[in-house]
């Protein structure tokens, strides 16, 4: 009897121990990054690091304002996409959609969130990249812009991210509208306010927290998202105002350099990669306060 | 049923509100795009890639002339059964320390969950630096299968913690309290009591796994490198079906097996996610 009640306490001291396994995760994640980061931004300067708007590593120019205004135009453009379209779609599934077509629209928008990003990349460059082009060739015709680009732009990623961010925002929108006790909604209805009338007024507005996790999950996303983007958006360090050209983003940044950087430009390049990281501990911050509140209503 | 909507009563009352109308519309377009989308996509790869399947696109060694996915697609299942080997045991452990071990509302399993939520939330290239910074290079690896099934166990880590967890939760309490009043220790309850009914929702989490792995591009950029043949060992460097894809398609050279290889690539994703999905109905359904 002895030796089982040894095997319980071995045991019980195995699973502690895989339970610590996502916390050294975590804090391996920051110290590495942090340490191989932080003396680059030191060297070069945290405030010229991080204004600075040139990047030009031939010359130790290392400015990644271009970059993190870059992740910030596409992520927005995908926000003005994605979320709509995304809260609406939502809505279909929670209060129309018929319950025959119901389980496959579901798998499908669960498929949607299963397609590896180089996919989404691809679909992008063969088909997004040459509307864009023909778009912004026309509007170069009739006068409207300056520069018409080619196709690989803030646009064309904005679009593509909005698709990538659908489903995060369907999946938590649509159960946070299920959440909704369905007496509100009947309520409504019985004081003769119109179904659309009901949803919008009444089950969102109830809703707003996780419509809002949705969303923010869903910059996130977009923040964070490498492939795709650099397969479309065309990649150029530099700030511009329009948004058929071209530009880099913070991943766009790491993944393109780091295969040939040495020294200083790939320290550089691990720092842009500290800030993306810092981005992402905001927005985790953001959604685990979102969270939390919902928990105690 | 009297009080049943027709069709006439619906149109009635959107004559008398027009702008509910307009919103009813808004919705009804919103749905279709999504799915248009999405039904595009996936039509899109599949007709245009389809006809590039050739016989000489599974030739055994890549060249430059074939592109052949067969070094890929080996390497890419070296990589899933080590990221798995590696990241099933933490994953299933930390979530029978979660759910049957952790006392509640402990201060430290507020901790794994808040780390747990926080890996879910990083995005893959910041993995892909990281796996870089320490299995490259600090432990010195190089770029190597290692390192990047390493780095994916790390990232699909939390994917598994969940769903177990998840499982393990939904199964009955009557059941531990039927074993531990047979007489049957905490151990045993756990390994032949519980965990057996909480089989599928661990399988739809690490099927799920499996998706992920395959089509991850940015984390295994810099950590098992972009080498088109299979390596010696797991020491060696070698790209993955998701990587081959992003190298054919951003050379530009082979656009024709890029969309083939895209077709491999979406149908085996799609698959493993339908299985995956299939599994954890019949878990609700049981």
């Amino acid at each position: 009897m002895k030796s089982k009640a040894w095997t319980e306490k071995f045991m019980q001291g195995v699973f502690f121990v895989a339970a610590c396994a996502s916390v050294l995760a975590v804090a391996l994640i920051c110290i590495f990054l942090f340490a191989n980061g932080i003396p680059a931004m030191r060297e070069i300067g945290f405030i010229k690091f991080i204004t600075g708007d040139i990047w030009r590593p031939g010359s130790d120019q290392y400015g990644i304002l271009p970059m993190i205004v870059g992740s910030l135009y596409v992520t927005a453009g995908a926000i003005i996409f994605g979320v709509p379209i995304g809260i609406l779609t939502s809505v279909f599934m929670a209060m129309y959609c018929p319950k025959q077509i119901y389980k496959p629209l579901k798998a499908a928008t669960e498929l949607l969130a299963g397609i590896p990003s180089v996919i989404y990349g691809f679909f992008g460059m063969v088909i997004v990249v040459p509307l864009i082009r023909s778009l912004g060739e026309s509007l170069h015709a009739a006068g409207i812009v300056k520069n018409a680009g080619n196709g690989n732009s803030i646009l064309t990623a904005s679009i593509i991210l909005g698709m990538m961010i659908l489903p995060t925002i369907i999946g938590t929108t649509e159960s946070a509208m299920r959440a909704v006790p369905s007496h509100y909604y009947e309520g409504s209805l019985a004081l003769g306010a119109t179904k659309e009338r009901s949803i919008f007024r009444v089950i969102i507005p109830a809703a707003k927290s996780g419509v809002i996790t949705g969303i923010v999950l869903g910059i996130g996303r977009a923040i964070g998202e490498t492939m795709a983007v650099i397969m479309i958006v065309g990649n150029q360090a530099r700030l511009t105002g329009s948004i058929l050209q071209g530009i880099r983003t913070l991943t766009g940044n790491i993944v393109i350099e780091m295969g040939y950087a040495t020294g200083l430009h790939r320290e550089a390049l691990i720092a842009t990669g500290v800030v993306l990281f810092v981005f992402i501990l905001i927005i985790n911050l953001c959604v685990a306060v979102l969270k939390r509140g919902t928990d105690h209503e | 049923m009297s009080n049943k909507t027709t069709i006439g009563d619906k149109f009635r009352t959107y004559l008398k509100h027009p702008g509910s109308f307009i919103v009813m519309l808004l919705v009804m377009l919103s749905a279709i795009i999504t799915f248009a989308v999405l039904i595009f996509l996936i039509a899109y790869i599949l007709i245009n890639g389809v006809p590039h399947i050739t016989p000489s696109l599974f030739s055994l060694e890549y060249t430059s002339e074939n592109a052949s996915v067969v070094p890929a697609l080996v390497n890419t299942i070296i990589m899933t059964l080590l990221s798995l080997v590696i990241a099933v045991p933490f994953g299933i452990f930390s979530a029978v320390f979660l759910v049957e071990y952790a006392p509640r509302g402990n201060k430290f399993v507020e901790i794994i969950r808040l780390t747990t939520e926080t890996l879910q939330g990083i995005p893959s290239i910041v993995y892909g630096l990281f796996g870089m910074l320490l299995f490259v290079n600090a432990l010195g690896w190089g770029f190597s299968l290692l390192a990047g099934a390493f780095t994916m166990a790390i990232m699909i880590l939390p994917l598994i913690m969940r769903n177990t967890e998840e499982a393990l939760k939904a199964v009955p309490d009557s059941y531990r309290e039927g074993s531990f009043g047979l007489g049957a220790g905490k151990l045993r309850t756990v390994f032949r009591i519980v965990l057996p009914s909480a089989i599928p929702g661990v399988l739809a989490g690490v099927i799920l796994a499996i998706g992920r792995i395959v089509g991850e591009t940015a984390a295994l950029m810099y950590t098992s490198g972009t080498v088109a043949q299979i390596p010696d060992s797991i020491m060696g460097s070698g790209r993955t079906l998701a990587l081959h894809m992003y190298t054919l398609s951003s050379e530009g050279l082979y656009m024709d097996q890029a969309y083939a290889t895209a077709v491999i690539l979406l149908v085996l994703v799609v698959g493993i996610n339908a299985l995956s999905s299939f599994i954890a109905r019949k878990l609700t359904k049981a």
